[in-house]
């Protein structure tokens, strides 16, 4: 037995080895496929690849081969807007909920069914992270809405979220066409990265202005209402006035009108 | 009422008179009107099934006493409720969701409670109470001249003897004493719309500090986030976001509090200066960072519906539009002045604080405005 031989690894060794590289090379792919672009230095390059091809494919006809941004070609109106600096968290919001990519041009992007896997969405966030710095996708501790204090996020969302999505989340209207929408059933991924990157007619409200305790408080609010029994029956949309009357018109005086009929009535 | 039925009765007999819409066309020429329109009665009273049987009377009678007890079933089921179900127990209910058992119970038991008398009573009157039809005449208002003056010799005579005419300084005091009393009411209802307001509705907190009678001495205060009431630095603000900010202090406030956050409430949003027009806005504004008063000129609601996009700053109560590129004018609604702008500068930590208070008074019209 020579040198080299001797120092040849025993064939036992050799699968011990490529277990263990497997398992490691599985524990950093779930890593990387759970939470990527929380920086632009936790992503691949292979990732970033991944995005921009599959930004070229989808979103690159209103946004640009290089997400410049393009031009309708009428007046000042924008096709799509310059990517460099929304991060990862805007991209993460508007594919992760449906919004893009848009179906047709239109006033508002509304929530529709998601075109990409996750895994996908975190390529492109990861390309669109790449351009320029911009909001991340937040941690999962974060958005962990257990830890958050339902009551002082309460208080947060009557003054800052209220007016446009309503007291109770339930969206409401803006000018010409748009609205704010529900916030029923959003994840608070997507809750804290509308706050944080402000998506189309909705200003930003950076961690500077909410605080990231603030925004999981608030997260924590919405799923605390969510969940709470209502005191008086159906809430009909938790609209206020609007539906209550309408119901009211329609239910209530139907009631009396067929109560008036009955008392008209002779009996047999 | 019997005689004034007897007196009519002829008028009013129903059935078997010649007046039937049929005979009506006999008469008269075909596609002509008829000289006068006869009075066609009552129509023929149908006796009911209770009326001409009693297994029927006796019927309805038990379906009234029914209704009647549903009624009591509900009450008592109410009061047991009120006992047994918990106060933060809750319920699935088809179409609603989760909601609260006791509510529900409560609710649904006086339902059956005030319906079951409700229904009960209108059943006991369709069927057997009497449906014959009653014809009540009018008869006239005025009382007979004897009534008349009887009554007028009689106040002639009372008043004489209790002198009133011939001791001018008893009707006198006596007037006095009556006319003064309603003072004693009106006098807490005037008194209890509190104290003169002065120039309130012209000054907020931005004023500074309060001297008295009216009186301001400006201060720059701090421009507060509300609710965290931390003081913000001009380079928290990005491009696009918006701040709900109460001056400094006024979070703090034990008395007055409310009524000071209701009129001092300011809006921060930051444009990219180029965005404004207006070059008032732009001397008032810290780098693109604008304040304005919250609170909407046409019935005083908060205006926060901000599009960062469009810039347009839309009131939720009756959707007031106001460009908040250009002075914050009204563009679209009911309001019709545009929103008092702060004018806002920073201190030396960097944190922005007012440069002045807010030049006109903020919020609806009101009297003395003048504008």
């Amino acid at each position: 037995m020579n040198a080299l031989a001797a120092r040849r690894p025993r064939p036992a060794t050799t699968v011990l080895l490529l277990i263990l590289a497997l398992v490691l090379g599985a524990a950093a792919l779930v890593t990387f496929a759970t939470r990527p672009a929380s920086a632009s230095s936790a992503a691949s390059g292979d990732q970033i690849a991944q995005g921009k091809a599959l930004f070229q494919a989808s979103c690159a006809s209103c946004h640009g081969i290089n997400a410049q941004g393009t031009m309708t070609g009428s007046g000042t109106n924008v096709a799509g807007p310059a990517l460099a600096g929304v991060g990862a968290a805007a991209v993460d919001f508007q594919v992760g909920t449906g919004r893009m990519p848009m179906a047709a041009p239109s006033i508002q992007a509304p929530r529709s069914k998601v075109q990409f896997s996750q895994e996908q969405i975190y390529a492109m966030a990861a390309y669109i992270a790449s351009l320029a710095p911009g909001p991340a996708i937040p941690t999962a501790a974060q958005v962990d809405f257990a830890k958050g204090n339902a009551a002082v996020g309460g208080e947060i969302f009557r003054v800052n979220c209220a007016m446009c999505h309503n007291f109770a989340g339930s969206g409401g209207a803006l000018t010409r066409g748009k609205y704010a929408p529900s916030l029923a059933g959003s994840t608070p991924t997507h809750i804290y990265e509308a706050m944080l990157t402000g998506p189309q007619s909705m200003p930003i409200f950076s961690d500077s202005d909410i605080s990231v305790v603030g925004k999981r408080d608030v997260i924590a609010y919405l799923k605390a209402i969510s969940k709470e029994p209502t005191q008086g029956g159906s809430r009909l949309g938790s609209l206020g006035p609007v539906s209550e009357g309408l119901f009211a018109w329609v239910f209530g005086l139907g009631l009396m009108v067929a109560a008036a009929v009955w008392l008209g009535k002779k009996a047999a | 009422m019997t005689t004034g039925m007897s007196d009519h009765s002829a008028d009013i007999a129903p059935a078997d008179h010649p007046s039937h819409p049929a005979e009506l066309a006999r008469t008269a020429p075909t596609g002509q009107l008829p000289a006068r329109f006869e009075n066609p009665g009552l129509p023929t009273h149908i006796p009911r099934m209770a009326d001409l049987d009693e297994k029927a009377a006796r019927r309805a009678e038990k379906q009234v006493a029914a209704l009647f007890g549903l009624s009591i079933l509900g009450t008592l089921g109410f009061i047991a409720s009120y006992y047994l179900v918990t106060e933060h127990g809750s319920v699935f209910v088809p179409g609603i969701g989760l909601m609260r058992a006791e509510n529900l119970a409560l609710g649904l038991c006086l339902a059956v409670s005030l319906l079951g008398i409700g229904l009960g009573a209108v059943h006991w009157a369709k069927t057997l109470m009497p449906d014959t039809e009653v014809v009540e005449l009018r008869h006239p208002l005025r009382s007979s001249d004897e009534d008349r003056q009887a009554l007028v010799t009689t106040l002639r005579e009372e008043g004489r003897k209790s002198q009133l005419g011939r001791r001018p300084l008893l009707k006198y005091s006596m007037l006095g004493a009556m006319t003064l009393f309603p003072a004693t009411l009106t006098w807490q209802l005037v008194g209890g719309l509190g104290r003169l307001p002065h120039n309130d509705l012209s000054t907020t907190e931005w004023n500074g500090r309060y001297l008295g009678g009216g009186k301001w001495q400006f201060v720059p205060k701090r421009l507060m986030r509300d609710p965290e009431n931390t003081p913000i630095k001009a380079s928290d603000v990005v491009i696009g976001s918006v701040f709900h900010v109460q001056p400094e202090g006024v979070l703090d406030m034990t008395e007055g509090k409310l009524e000071a956050k209701g009129k001092a409430a300011v809006l921060l949003m930051r444009l990219n200066p180029s965005d404004i027009r207006s070059t008032k806005e732009l001397d008032w504004s810290h780098d693109g960072i604008v304040a304005y008063s919250k609170i909407c000129t046409h019935v005083g609601c908060p205006v926060g519906l901000y599009e960062h996009q469009t810039h347009h700053l839309l009131c939720p109560c009756h959707q007031s539009t106001f460009d908040v590129t250009n002075d914050c004018h009204v563009i679209f609604g009911p309001a019709n002045r545009p929103l008092p702008q702060l004018k806002i500068t920073v201190d030396s930590e960097g944190y922005l604080i007012s440069a002045q208070p807010f030049e006109e008074a903020v919020g609806p019209s009101f009297w003395e405005r003048g504008s």
